[in-house]
């Protein structure tokens, strides 16, 4: 190519000044959420400019952590999108197998039907599935929560897997089927070591769907026990509709274990979204 | 089946329909493991998705009544016809375009913008990535909550910037009562948490590219925008059809944002459908009106994403 040193270098300051711009754009609302998170309540509407509290205090979360009662919101959302995840995991990874690796009659039209399926806004199901719950006595209960976050994510995680296991060699399949191993021992030691990538990727979309999940949780709980992350802090922010700095540090303990997942596994992301042809 | 043919001939008559019940024993245990596989999943799948996905249209022509034990008559379209006679409705319907318009073209234009600044071997380029990508894995209500305070009527950090900094407005604006400051917040928040997923899908597209064809376009003597242009964008456009199909499906689907930071006030100046449904379902109880909203709803957007998808592809051809 014909371009001159310093054009080059020109070009790389822009796309650098350009980058910088967008980046501060994109993470400005975060440090300022942030920043009034640790802010004194009467300050909080001061100057917001300021990204450093003058007075900085722990006030907000001592007391979001303490009376009233994040501790126990944020155990709530830590139990159902844990249980949720394994549920999720394990069993689209046996769906995803079957459909990819064993022959049974009815095969293709259970996989048409889960395509069909990522096709449906899980909003659009709200009224029949509340019904359902209520008929189910599953209303007002974290265990409640499961089986619906598990039902509604299966679809995508199973065509999500069922991609990655087509990709698996065959011949492993068949060498083991000769060596006597049953379908069980070759989807649990050859399948799902093998699939250690798209696996870690279902696990993270199943944990951050179930973590953040608020429109079922909004529907289906009343009672202060049994609320998620998400509604309690819709709720707080209803009551202390002026104490930003409470809503904001209620706020950032939801937000942290998600950013420690987010940055620990962001390879994952990426390989999750580009190759699962994407679903947001 | 194929074992009669392998027999030697001298084996004994009795002995074919035993192999050949053998052999069907062996297919009914393939199938049943098969079914032990899918199954337990599919079985919650159909119950909490497929099921409640034929619940909503059945609800829909029906005047359901929440009494358990008292009858819900059904009314034929009755409740599509009073869902198209609804100003309010229609409004809703009006709004969500409004988002669609105000939120698409601006999430495609800045994300496919940062996909090119990041398409080069470019030192830092996985912390710009990252840094991106943040709002998209932050909860909606989270940041939901943030912008309505950015946004907040006094001295919030918007005013601050349309006021002091660039005198676009002579006094503070109360973003929130009003139809179209609100939805310029409403819109400002769409685009802020979803520029880094088509930044993502783009990038994921761009890095696809040949570098041979680039190389192979500049010794032709094509400049920078020339590679875009043909290089480029004709490698992308499969992607760019996806992202398009994908947020507006998202688009007319908005319903945290909207919920939490207007909750369709004032008055119901800023419903979108869905926040629409859910007040005739869970404020007013009425279940057969909003199933009918949600149902019109996925339709238009499935006819709207299927003609998008028949018409890339038929661009795509020519």
């Amino acid at each position: 190519m014909v371009v001159s040193p310093t054009r080059r270098r020109v070009i790389t300051a822009v796309r650098y000044l350009l980058l910088a711009i967008a980046a501060f754009l994109l993470v400005y609302p975060f440090l300022y959420m942030l920043s009034t998170s640790f802010k004194p309540r009467s300050l909080v509407l001061g100057d917001p400019t300021s990204l450093i509290p003058e007075d900085p205090t722990l006030d907000n979360y001592i007391q979001v952590l303490g009376a009233d009662n994040f501790a126990r919101y944020f155990l709530n959302s830590a139990m159902v999108a844990v249980v949720s995840t394994v549920l999720i995991v394990a069993l689209s990874s046996m769906m995803a197998y079957g459909f990819t690796r064993l022959s049974f009659p009815g095969r293709r039209i259970l996989f048409g039907l889960i395509i069909v399926g990522l096709t449906i806004p899980t909003m659009m199901l709200i009224i029949p599935q509340f019904l359902l719950a209520r008929d189910l006595h599953l209303l007002n209960s974290l265990q409640g929560l499961v089986p619906f976050y598990v039902g509604t994510a299966l679809g995508f995680n199973t065509f999500l897997l069922s991609g990655f296991f087509e990709t698996l060699p065959k011949e492993l399949d068949e060498a083991m089927t000769i060596d006597g191993a049953g379908a069980w021992r070759r989807y649990w030691s050859l399948a799902l070591p093998l699939s250690r990538p798209a696996l870690a990727t279902c696990v993270i979309f199943a944990f951050l769907g179930t973590w953040d999940e608020f429109a079922w949780a909004l529907t289906v709980l009343n009672d202060v026990e049994v609320r998620t992350l998400p509604i309690a802090i819709a709720l707080f922010q209803g009551q202390h509709s002026t104490s930003w700095g409470l809503v904001f540090a209620a706020s950032m303990l939801a937000i942290i274990p998600v950013l420690i997942v987010y940055i620990v596994f962001q390879r994952h992301f990426v390989a999750g979204l580009t190759s699962g042809a994407v679903k947001s | 089946m194929s074992t009669t043919t392998v027999l030697p001939p001298a084996a004994s008559p009795s002995s074919i329909p035993r192999r050949r019940r053998a052999a069907a024993g062996a297919g009914r245990r393939a199938a049943l493991t098969g079914y032990a596989f899918v199954l337990p999943g599919f079985s919650l799948y159909a119950l909490v998705m497929l099921y409640p996905a034929v619940q909503t249209f059945l609800l829909s022509l029906r005047d359901w009544k929440i009494t358990p034990g008292v009858d819900s008559p059904w009314v034929g379209l009755d409740n599509y016809i009073r869902a198209f006679s609804d100003p309010v409705f229609l409004n809703s319907l009006v709004n969500s375009v409004i988002y669609t318009v105000g939120t698409v073209p601006l999430q495609i234009a800045i994300g496919l913008g940062l996909a090119v600044l990041l398409d080069s071997k470019l030192p830092g380029r996985t912390a710009f990535r990252v840094l991106f990508y943040l709002p998209v894995v932050t909860s909606w209500v989270v940041v939901s909550l943030l912008f309505q305070y950015i946004f907040s009527s006094g001295d919030g950090l918007a005013n601050l910037v349309v006021v002091d900094v660039f005198h676009l407005a002579q006094e503070n604006v109360s973003w929130f009562q009003d139809r179209w400051t609100a939805f310029i917040a409403i819109c400002a928040l769409g685009v802020w948490k979803g520029v880094g997923w088509s930044m993502l899908i783009f990038l994921a597209a761009l890095t696809a590219v040949p570098r041979e064809l680039h190389e192979a376009a500049a010794i032709d003597g094509a400049g920078a925008w020339g590679r875009f242009r043909h290089v480029s964008l004709p490698s992308i456009r499969g992607a760019l059809s996806v992202i398009v199909i994908l947020l507006v499906i998202g688009g007319f689907n908005v319903f945290i944002s909207v919920l939490l930071m207007t909750g369709g006030g004032p008055g119901n100046a800023t419903q979108v459908p869905l926040t629409y449904m859910y007040d005739q379902a869970f404020t007013f109880l009425d279940f057969g009106y909003g199933s009918a909203i949600s149902f019109s709803l996925t339709a238009f957007v499935l006819v709207v994403s299927a003609a998008q998808y028949w018409w890339t592809r038929r661009a795509m051809r020519s």
